[in-house]
C-alpha cells in the first residue's frame, strides 16, 4: 500500500523540519495537482506537509509599490481582493480565470508556481510582472525562478512563502484555454513596468513559461495591439499536440498578445 | 391538471436523483463483500508470455488472483456478437475470438489480463499493480483505413486481412449506371469520428454467489438486464437462467454503452463462485475511456449523382467501419442494418448501392452509441447534400425540398419502408423559428465585427422503436425485439406497471404512469413502475434505439386494454349494468348516463375479494402483454444551426440551434425536450469537441478529460425546439421515439454551418479551433494563389 504521514505544522520552521525529516516529503497546499497525481499512483510521497495552517503564508498585503500574496492564498481570495483589484487588476482577472470555482477555492499561488506546470496561469503573471518569489531561505527574482517545464530554482525542501508583485503602470492577460482541459493552451501576460515592457507566455513553450523578447521590443516602442502585427512568433520551441500544432500555438501567441494589450489599455 | 398523454408532468424520479438518494450499483454493499481490480494490457498488441501473481497473492488481504486460462478451463464461454452478417459473396462473417480475460494475446490497450480480488478497493488496485505480466510486443493495426492494407498486422489469426465482412445493400448495376449518366456528381471523403460514451455513472458490477442454492445475483449498470441474464446463461455458461438474477438498479446514463455484457461482469460472477465472496467492481474514468465500447469510427467515400434539376438519380457508398479488437454484442448490426438501410435519408432516391467493410483493429471494441449507425448515415447524406448544393449553385434548403419524400408509406431502395412523415412542414417550421430571412443581415453585421457567420441545414429520418422481431430475425438478429408489460392493479386500486424496458435517464417512472392517468384518470402518484430486475419483471428486451416509447409503452397500452376489459366486466356485474355502458374516467367506474358508479379502489377490492364476480371469472386484476410491431417507427426532423467563427483563432460559437422534430405522439413534451436537448448536445459534441485518438502504436491519447473534450454548458446555446406530428400508424399510441434524434441530426447541421462560414468543404469532425483555423489557412492560401 501507499502509506504516508500527514503533517500540519503551524510554523514555517516546523514545516521545514518535517520536510527535512521525510524520506520523500511533499508540500501540500491546495493539492489541485498533487492529489490527483497521487490518486493515479503517479506520485507516492512518504510525507505530506500541509502548509495551510501557517499564518505567515496566507493573505495579501499592499504597500511600497508592491502587492504581496502569501503562497498558501487560494485563487478565489486573490481574485476578490480589493488591493489586487485596485493595483493589479490583471492579476485578479487571471486568478478569476483559473480552473473552475472548486479549483479556485482551494488551489494556491505557491503550489502553482512551485510546480511550474507549462499550462498554469500564474507563472505568466509572476514572470510578466517581474515579481519576486519569497521562500523560507531567500528571495528569487522571477527571471531566475522558472527554469523549464516543471523545473524551478527551488532547492529540495525549500518552501515558497509569498510572491511579491511590483505594481505596473498597466497590465493585461489573455488566455486561449485548451478546449478539453481548459488549462492555458496559450496565455500571454503583458505589463508596462518600471523595468520596461514585459511579455510572458505560458502554455505554449516546450520549456514552460518564457519571456518573448520580440514582443517586448515591439510593445516597448509602441504599446498597442497594432504593434504586435509586425511580429511573427516562431513555432520552433512550441508544444505540439492534438489540441494545437506548434504553428497554431505560435499564431495564438500573437493573437493573445494583442488581446492582452487591449485589455491593459482599455 | 391532466396528467395524461401530452401533459408536461414533472418527473417523479427526480426527487431521489436531485437529492442524492438514487441507488446505483456502486451504492450497494453486500455482507462479506470483496473488491475486484483488473490488470490490463498496456500494449495494443502483445503475446502474454508469463503472469507472475506471487507478489500480489502474498499481500495481506488479497483473496485471489485469477487469469484468463482459469476461466476457460472452468468452461466460461467466449463473448458473443448478437447479429450474424453475411458478406456479399455469400460467406459468413469472420470474427476474432473474445475471451473474457486474455488467454494468450492482448489485443488492445486495456484488454483484461488478470483480476485481483481483495478485501478493499485500494488494496485490490495496489495488488493489481504488483502482478507481473511478461509481454512479447507485436505490431499493431490501429486505423480503419489501414487495416485492409497488404501486410497490415493481423489482429486475429482466423480473420485474414482483418476483414470481418464485406456487406452490400442496394442495386449495384442500376446505381452505377445512374451516376454514370448523371448531370452532376458530388464526391466526398467523409470521416465519422470515434467517440467515447462517457456515461456520468461508470460501469459497475456487484456479484453474489449463494453456495447452498448454487444461485448467482448480478447487480449491474445494464440497459437490458434480461438480455444480460440470457447471454450470461446461454453463452457464457455462468449459470442457468433460473439460477441467475440480474438487477439493474438506478443507472446513470448509458447511450448504448451499457447494452453489452462486458468481461468484468462475467469474470466477477465466476470469481464470486470461486472465492465464495460477494465482489464489487466499479470502473474508474480511465478504465471507462479504455474499455467502454466506443462509437462511430467510419471512413467513407460517397458519390451522389443529380439530374439538371437537382434531383438525385443515384447514391453510391463505400465505407470501412472500425469494429475494434473484438466484435461486441451489436457491433455488426450497427454499421449495416442500422446504417445502410438509412441511406435514402429524407429523399426519394431511385438507385442506391453501397458496401461496408468491417475491420478488426487493435483498439477498444466499437459498438452502438446514441443513434448507432443512423448518425453516420445522416452525417454522410447531409454533407453530400450541402456540398452538392454549393457545387451546383443552389440553395441548400431548396435542393433538399426538391428531393424530399412526400408520399407515405415510402419504400426505399434499401429495405426500409417509412411509415409516415411531412418533411416540408418540418423544414418550414425550422426555417421560420430560425428566422432564416434575417440571416443575410446578421451575416453582414457579424462581418462588420470581423466575424464569419454561417448557417447549416440537416434533415433526417431514422428507424427506431427497435423491432419488429421477424424482420430482425430474417436479417441475422439473434434475439427478438418485442417488448413486454404487466399491469398489476392492487386490491386498494393502486397500480404497478412492470416493464421489460429500463430507465437510465429517460423518465419512464413518469411517462409510463401517464398512460394510466390518460386511460383511467388516476393520479400518477398512484402508479409505480417496476423495471430492471429479472426476478420481478417478465422477460423484456431493455432500452436502446428509442424503443421504450413506441414498443414498451405500446405493450403497457395493450395490457391496460385487457385490464379495462376485465374491470368493465366486474363493474357491469356489480352495478348490474351492461358492459357496453361502463366507462372509466376520473378514477371512477361509471354506468354511462346514470349516477351509478363505483370508485376505482372499490373495483380493485371487488376483483380481489372475489365475493361478487361474474360467474366463472378468476379473481384478481393483473394482465400481461407482449407487443411486437409490424415495422420500425420513423421519426424525422429538420435542424438549422447558425454559427459565428472567429477567423483569428478558429473558435466557433453556436449562435442559434433550431430543431423541428416529428416524434409522432408525445407523451410528455417536457421530457421529450430534455431528450432533444441532450441529444443535440451530444451531436454538437461529436461535431465540435469529441474524438477518441489513438496514436500509431495503438496507445490511447485521449485517456482522460484533460485530452478528451466533452461539450460543456458554455459550449451550447439555448435551443429552439419545435414539434410537428405525423403519428406512427404501426403502434397503438402513434409514438415514434425521440431519444436519439438530436445526436443523429445535429452533427451535419453544425459542420454545414461552419463550412458555410469559412468557405471550404474541407473540414472533418471534430471541428476544433485547431481544425477550423487550419481549414481557414487553406482558404487563405488558395485565395492568395488565385
Amino acid at each position: 500500500m501507499y502509506e504516508l504521514k500527514y503533517h500540519k505544522p503551524a510554523s514555517l520552521s516546523d514545516a521545514a523540519k518535517a520536510l527535512s525529516g521525510a524520506e520523500e516529503g511533499k508540500i501540500l497546499s491546495g493539492g489541485q495537482t498533487l492529489l490527483p497525481t497521487m490518486k493515479q499512483h503517479l506520485a507516492a510521497p512518504t510525507d505530506l506537509v500541509d502548509v495551510r495552517a501557517i499564518q505567515e503564508m496566507s493573505g495579501i498585503c499592499a504597500g511600497d509599490g508592491t502587492v504581496s500574496v502569501g503562497a498558501a492564498t487560494p485563487h478565489v481570495d486573490v481574485a476578490g481582493n480589493a488591493d489586487v483589484r485596485a493595483h493589479i487588476p490583471a492579476l485578479g482577472l487571471l486568478a478569476d480565470g483559473i480552473g473552475d470555482p472548486a479549483v479556485r477555492a482551494v488551489g494556491t499561488i505557491g503550489g502553482s508556481i512551485a510546480n511550474n506546470d507549462p499550462a498554469a496561469d500564474y507563472p505568466a503573471a509572476v514572470l510578466g510582472l517581474g515579481a519576486t518569489v519569497v521562500t523560507n531561505a531567500r528571495e528569487i527574482p522571477a527571471d531566475a525562478f522558472f527554469q523549464g517545464m516543471f523545473t524551478t530554482a527551488l532547492d529540495e525542501d525549500e518552501i515558497v512563502t509569498a510572491v511579491r508583485f511590483p505594481v505596473p503602470a498597466r497590465a493585461g492577460y489573455a488566455k486561449f484555454p485548451n478546449p478539453a482541459s481548459r488549462y492555458a493552451m496559450v496565455g500571454v501576460f503583458v505589463a508596462e513596468t518600471g523595468d520596461g515592457v514585459r511579455v510572458a507566455v505560458t502554455g505554449a513553450g516546450e520549456d514552460g513559461v518564457y519571456r518573448d523578447a520580440e514582443l517586448e521590443a515591439a510593445l516597448g516602442s509602441d504599446f498597442s495591439s497594432a504593434a504586435v502585427d509586425g511580429v511573427a512568433s516562431d513555432p520552433r520551441g512550441m508544444l505540439d499536440d492534438i489540441h494545437a500544432s506548434a504553428v497554431y500555438r505560435a499564431h495564438l501567441v500573437n493573437v493573445m498578445a494583442k488581446r492582452a494589450v487591449t485589455a491593459a489599455t482599455e | 391538471m391532466s396528467e395524461g398523454i401530452g401533459a408536461r408532468v414533472a418527473r417523479k424520479e427526480d426527487k431521489r436523483f436531485i437529492t442524492g438518494k438514487g441507488k446505483y450499483t456502486d451504492d450497494i454493499r453486500m455482507e462479506n463483500q470483496a473488491y475486484a481490480a483488473f490488470v490490463r494490457s498496456p500494449h495494443a498488441h502483445a503475446r502474454v508470455t508469463g503472469i507472475d501473481t506471487a507478489a500480489a497473492e502474498a499481500m495481506d488481504g488479497v483473496i485471489a488472483v485469477h487469469t484468463g486460462p482459469e476461466l476457460k478451463a472452468d468452461g466460461i464461454g467466449d463473448i458473443i456478437t448478437g447479429w450474424a452478417i453475411t458478406s456479399k459473396d455469400g460467406t459468413p462473417m469472420q470474427c476474432g475470438v473474445w475471451n473474457p480475460m486474455v488467454t494468450e494475446y492482448a489485443r488492445y490497450v486495456g484488454d483484461a489480463v488478470a483480476v485481483v480480488i481483495a478485501e478493499t478497493q485500494a488494496l485490490a488496485r495496489v495488488a493489481a499493480e504488483s502482478v507481473d505480466v511478461s509481454y512479447e510486443e507485436l505490431p499493431a493495426t490501429v486505423f480503419a483505413d489501414r487495416a485492409l492494407d497488404t501486410g497490415a498486422p493481423q489482429v486475429h489469426a482466423n480473420v485474414p486481412g482483418n476483414l470481418i465482412f464485406n456487406w452490400e445493400i442496394g442495386d449495384e448495376a442500376r446505381t452505377g449506371a445512374a451516376i454514370e449518366g448523371a448531370h452532376h456528381v458530388t464526391e466526398l471523403n467523409i470521416t465519422n469520428n470515434r467517440l467515447s460514451p462517457n456515461a456520468l455513472e461508470p460501469r459497475s458490477a456487484v456479484t453474489v454467489y449463494d453456495e447452498a442454492e448454487e444461485h448467482y445475483t448480478l447487480y449491474s449498470t445494464s440497459q437490458n438486464p434480461h438480455v444480460a441474464r440470457l447471454v450470461l446463461s446461454a453463452f457464457y455458461q455462468v449459470a442457468p437462467e433460473h439460477k441467475l438474477r440480474v438487477i439493474a438498479p438506478d443507472v446513470g446514463g448509458g447511450f448504448g454503452s451499457k447494452i453489452y455484457i462486458y468481461p468484468e461482469e462475467i469474470t466477477c460472477l465466476w470469481a464470486s463462485m470461486k472465492t465464495g465472496r460477494s465482489i464489487k467492481w466499479t470502473s474508474d474514468r480511465s478504465e471507462a475511456f479504455m474499455t467502454d465500447a466506443h462509437g462511430r469510427d467510419h471512413v467513407t467515400t460517397a458519390k451522389m449523382g443529380f439530374d439538371e434539376n437537382g434531383k438525385i438519380v443515384g447514391f453510391h457508398v463505400d465505407t470501412i467501419a472500425n469494429i475494434g479488437a473484438y466484435v461486441s454484442l451489436f457491433a455488426t448490426a450497427t454499421p449495416t442494418y442500422l446504417y445502410g438501410t438509412l441511406w435514402s435519408g429524407t429523399y426519394d432516391i431511385p438507385a442506391i448501392y453501397g458496401t461496408v467493410r468491417a475491420v478488426h483493429t487493435n483498439t477498444a471494441p466499437v459498438d452502438a452509441y446514441r443513434g448507432a449507425g443512423r448518425p453516420e448515415a445522416t452525417y454522410m447524406i447531409e454533407r453530400m447534400m450541402e456540398t452538392a448544393a454549393r457545387e451546383m449553385g443552389m440553395d441548400p434548403a431548396e435542393l433538399r425540398r426538391r428531393n424530399f419524400i412526400t408520399e407515405f408509406p415510402y419504400q426505399t431502395q434499401v429495405l426500409l419502408q417509412y411509415d409516415s412523415g411531412d418533411y416540408h412542414t418540418l423544414l418550414d417550421m425550422a426555417q421560420k423559428a430560425a428566422e432564416i430571412d434575417g440571416f443575410p443581415e446578421r451575416k453582414a453585421e457579424a462581418a462588420a465585427r470581423g466575424m464569419l457567420r454561417g448557417i447549416g441545414y440537416s434533415t433526417f429520418v431514422e428507424a427506431c422503436g427497435l423491432a419488429p422481431s421477424a424482420a430482425a430475425g430474417s436479417l441475422g438478429a439473434g434475439v427478438g425485439l418485442w417488448e413486454s408489460a404487466e399491469v398489476r392493479v392492487n386490491p386498494v386500486g393502486t397500480i404497478e406497471i412492470l416493464t421489460g424496458c429500463h430507465s437510465h435517464g429517460q423518465g419512464h417512472e413518469t411517462t409510463f404512469a401517464q398512460l394510466v392517468a390518460d386511460r383511467f384518470g388516476l393520479p400518477i402518484e398512484n402508479v409505480s413502475i417496476l423495471h430492471g430486475d429479472t426476478d420481478k419483471v417478465q422477460f423484456g428486451m431493455g432500452t436502446y434505439g428509442s424503443r421504450s416509447g413506441p414498443v414498451g409503452m405500446s405493450a403497457v397500452m395493450l395490457a391496460l386494454e385487457k385490464v379495462e376489459e376485465k374491470a368493465k366486466k366486474i363493474a357491469a356485474h356489480v352495478l348490474e349494468a351492461s358492459e357496453d355502458d361502463i366507462v372509466i374516467e376520473g378514477g371512477e367506474v361509471k354506468v354511462a348516463g346514470t349516477d351509478k358508479a363505483m370508485a376505482w379502489h372499490e373495483l380493485g377490492l371487488a376483483a380481489y375479494t372475489g365475493h361478487n364476480l361474474p360467474e366463472g371469472m378468476e379473481p384478481g386484476l393483473k394482465e400481461t402483454s407482449f407487443f411486437d410491431p409490424v415495422n420500425f417507427s420513423f421519426p424525422s426532423g429538420a435542424l438549422i444551426c447558425e454559427v459565428e467563427v472567429d477567423p483569428e483563432t478558429g473558435v466557433t460559437e453556436i449562435i442559434q440551434f433550431t430543431a423541428a422534430d416529428d416524434f409522432g405522439v408525445i407523451v410528455n413534451p417536457m421530457i421529450v425536450e430534455g431528450q432533444v436537448h441532450g441529444g443535440l448536445t451530444q451531436g454538437i459534441g461529436q461535431a465540435m469537441c469529441e474524438g477518441v485518438v489513438y496514436d500509431g502504436d495503438g496507445q490511447l491519447v485521449t485517456g482522460s478529460y484533460m485530452d478528451y473534450q466533452m461539450p460543456r454548458a458554455s459550449d451550447v446555446p439555448s435551443y429552439t425546439v419545435r414539434h410537428g406530428s405525423t403519428p406512427s400508424p404501426d403502434n397503438p399510441l402513434g409514438i415514434k421515439g425521440c431519444g436519439e434524434a438530436g445526436a443523429i441530426g445535429a452533427p451535419p447541421a453544425v459542420i454545414n454551418a461552419i463550412v458555410d462560414a469559412i468557405g471550404t468543404q474541407d473540414l472533418q469532425m471534430p471541428a476544433t479551433p485547431l481544425a477550423v483555423w487550419q481549414a481557414l489557412q487553406t482558404v487563405s492560401a488558395r485565395q492568395a494563389a488565385e
